[in-house]
């Protein structure tokens, strides 16, 4: 992305998050595919590089691809909310070269090396093998450098400059984002400890602080690509925050049923997890409430034409608002009262909701932003589709609605056939998953995988041509 | 300014979010440290006592463990009984018996287990589940991995499998060599009847209840 466009530093900076951030995301993809082709093909690359390897690469680059959009995001919109350059930017860039070494070392080692002694060389220094922070001790440390110079940076900027809402909420939001990873950085010999902790990493990322994230980010492109009125945007903002942590925060619960502690976890996880899916159909209602409203606004003083100034980002946006809601709402609700979970805990139910979630609640609005970035650094006024971003966004959504349909179905099986039927048993597994509408579910979320790989070859393509191209205003 | 509802003011929902913010907060740090509390190893006077824990001491792998079907809770939970032999002995002292369970739950982390089972429900579905895999009848005196592994007791035939089971096809989908030694065997297998003890309200339900015939076992 060369640029003569961008004047602040920080949104030179943010370029950079997103460009490494994409390439992560091809990587997820990538191993994805690796760890579908074992379903069907259980030989392929056996021994070399196994399931658990694949699924490590897969999910970590999912997970560190979206705290580097993520990032982007916010130096990326912290110019425009504050009004001046971000406080400490030089060192903002220094760390984030730190951080991209730090990743390729933990990758070449998850790669090359998989697993080690049992001893804690081994949690140090090559894999903690705790699924989603699988990254051994001494990156942990330096994430947790990284990530309170990213806060230091936020906060000394959003004190000294303009503190919008917006500003104001990801301040919040990000420290305790920060904060949370440090709970799942020390060693037990107790599963059940450890696994209480862990989801306090996990879930209270995804199900509470990420999600206000999304909130505050889908608030700044209302206002910047359709020109949606502040005051609006950052009620409803507020409303969400209070709806998402004041569910979010105790629907923890819901993963408490099982996994050694007390029973009063089924009716906490219940009731607010339950819960959880409300300030989603408040998000999506907010998204396309303020579209209406400007669209119609205009329409009447007669102007005839659209009010966004981001087609294809404004589409993953949208596209943000339903997948949130169906892949984190619906899917998660699904499975998330005790009664049901007890049979679909632990089957491809959970990876179905996976899918979709991360998927319908983070991917598209990332995605998003660099588009917001492609613009901005090509200063481009009004920013069109083209025939590669909407191949992109159609395979990638299709490609991932598909998955997570498969991906149901062969739940389905599994809760029937390998829990409910048979018993839970080593031979009760094997049975379900040797059945053949399991077996065909999986053929198929194959197929759907390559589907959305090819998307993001779409994508790549369109985020790095689509700002030389003639077709948007400028 | 006068008639203005409070319903629209954004310092009205800030304050809301604020409160409603701390108050979940809270409830989750008391929740937690009475959580906390209850899901405390137990010690080998507990056991000894027959004081029952969520999470039982290390040395509950010198007790024979089932999984039986409790009338008053409504579910099935962890029942431990009279001594068994585990490779041999039942006097695993705790610093023994902790030993063994830190190798193990050292290597359950070292092997990436959980990328490809789920542990208490968590972790990837490619194999499966090990929260109970300890009472799996695959491995008991019916099942068909002692004579697999040539071995006579579950544990031995559990410690030989984890060091060799690319030898051992058991599925199209096999587990690769991890390079498991003979000793984090051992400890992965104390870990694994250890996990089994601990009280998981319920799951996974009807565990090894379902074979062949009808309500049979």
């Amino acid at each position: 992305m060369a640029n003569n466009h961008l004047t602040s530093e920080s949104k030179q900076l943010a370029t950079w998050y997103f460009t490494f951030a994409a390439i992560l995301f091809g990587a997820q993809l990538l191993f994805g595919l690796v760890a579908a082709i074992q379903y069907v093909m259980p030989g392929f690359l056996y021994g070399l590089l196994d399931f658990s390897i694949a699924r490590i690469l897969h999910i970590n680059a999912l997970v560190v691809w979206m705290v580097f959009a993520m990032f982007g995001s916010v130096y990326w919109l912290l110019p425009d909310e504050t009004g001046i350059e971000t406080i400490g930017i030089k060192i903002g860039k220094l760390i984030y070269w730190v951080f991209v070494a730090a990743i390729v070392v933990v990758v070449l080692v998850y790669l090359f090396i998989q697993v080690g002694p049992a001893d804690p060389t081994t949690i140090w220094f090559i894999t903690e093998g705790r699924e989603y922070i699988e990254a051994p001790r001494w990156a942990d440390w330096g994430i947790v450098v990284v990530a309170l110079t990213f806060v230091a940076n936020l906060f000394l900027t959003g004190m000294k400059g303009n503190r919008s809402g917006i500003v104001t909420v990801l301040m919040a939001d990000m420290i305790a984002f920060a904060g949370l990873y440090l709970a799942g950085m020390f060693f037990t010999d107790n599963i059940t400890v450890d696994q209480y902790w862990w989801w306090w990493v996990i879930h209270l990322w995804v199900e509470a602080t990420w999600e206000v994230f999304v909130g505050s980010i889908a608030a700044y492109g209302l206002i910047t690509m359709i020109g949606a009125h502040r005051k609006v945007v950052e009620m409803w903002l507020w409303i969400e925050v209070a709806m998402l942590f004041g569910s979010g925060i105790l629907g923890l619960g819901h993963h408490y049923f099982w996994i050694g502690t007390p029973e009063y976890w089924w009716e906490i996880g219940a009731l607010f997890s339950a819960l959880e899916p409300l300030p989603l159909v408040a998000m999506f209602i907010h998204v396309l409430y303020d579209w209406g409203k400007t669209q119609g606004g205009q329409d009447e003083r007669g102007e005839n034409k659209s009010v966004i100034t981001n087609k294809p980002a404004f589409t993953w946006f949208v596209l943000n608002a339903f997948g949130n809601f169906l892949g984190a709402g619906i899917w998660g609700f699904f499975h998330t009262l005790p009664q049901v979970n007890l049979y679909t805990h632990g089957t491809q139910f959970t990876s179905a909701h996976g899918h979709l979630a991360f998927f319908g609640a983070y991917a598209t609005i990332l995605v998003g932003m660099m588009y917001i970035a492609v613009q901005g650094t090509n200063g481009i006024k009004v920013m069109k589709h083209t025939k590669a971003s909407l191949w992109a966004v159609s395979m990638i959504t299709g490609g991932v609605v598909g998955m997570t349909v498969a991906l149901t179905i062969a739940g389905y099986v599994q809760v029937l056939v390998s829990r409910a039927q048979m018993g839970a048993t080593w031979a009760a597994y094997f049975d379900g998953q040797s059945g053949v509408w399991f077996t065909q579910a999986m053929d198929w979320r194959l197929i759907m995988g390559a589907i959305t790989f090819l998307g993001f070859v779409f994508l790549a393509k369109d985020l790095l041509t689509t700002g030389k191209n003639p077709v948007h205003e400028r | 300014m006068a008639n203005k509802s409070v319903w629209s003011d954004n310092r009205f929902w800030q304050r809301s979010a604020t409160w409603v913010t701390g108050f979940a907060s809270l409830l989750l740090i008391w929740l937690t440290l009475d959580t906390s509390a209850q899901i405390q190893m137990g010690t080998d006077a507990d056991l000894k006592n027959g004081v029952q824990k969520r999470v039982p001491g290390p040395t509950v792998i010198n007790y024979k463990i089932t999984y039986e079907m409790s009338a008053k809770r409504g579910h099935e939970v962890p029942v431990i009984g009279e001594k068994e032999k585990f490779f041999g002995r039942d006097d695993y002292s705790e610093e023994e018996a902790g030993a063994l369970l830190h190798l193990g739950k050292l290597g359950s982390q070292a092997k990436n287990c959980m990328d490809c089972h789920t542990l208490l429900g968590n972790g990837a579905y490619y194999a499966p589940d090990l929260t109970k895999a300890w009472l799996d009848p695959a491995w008991g005196p019916d099942g068909a991995m002692q004579a697999l592994t040539g071995k006579n007791t579950k544990e031995e035939a559990m410690a030989e499998f984890l060091q060799h089971p690319d030898q051992y096809a058991t599925h199209a989908r096999m587990m690769p060599n991890l390079g498991i030694t003979a000793e984090e065997a051992k400890g992965l297998v104390a870990f694994l009847k250890h996990m089994s003890s601990i009280d998981t309200n319920g799951f996974p339900r009807n565990f090894g209840r379902m074979q062949g015939a009808v309500n049979g076992k």
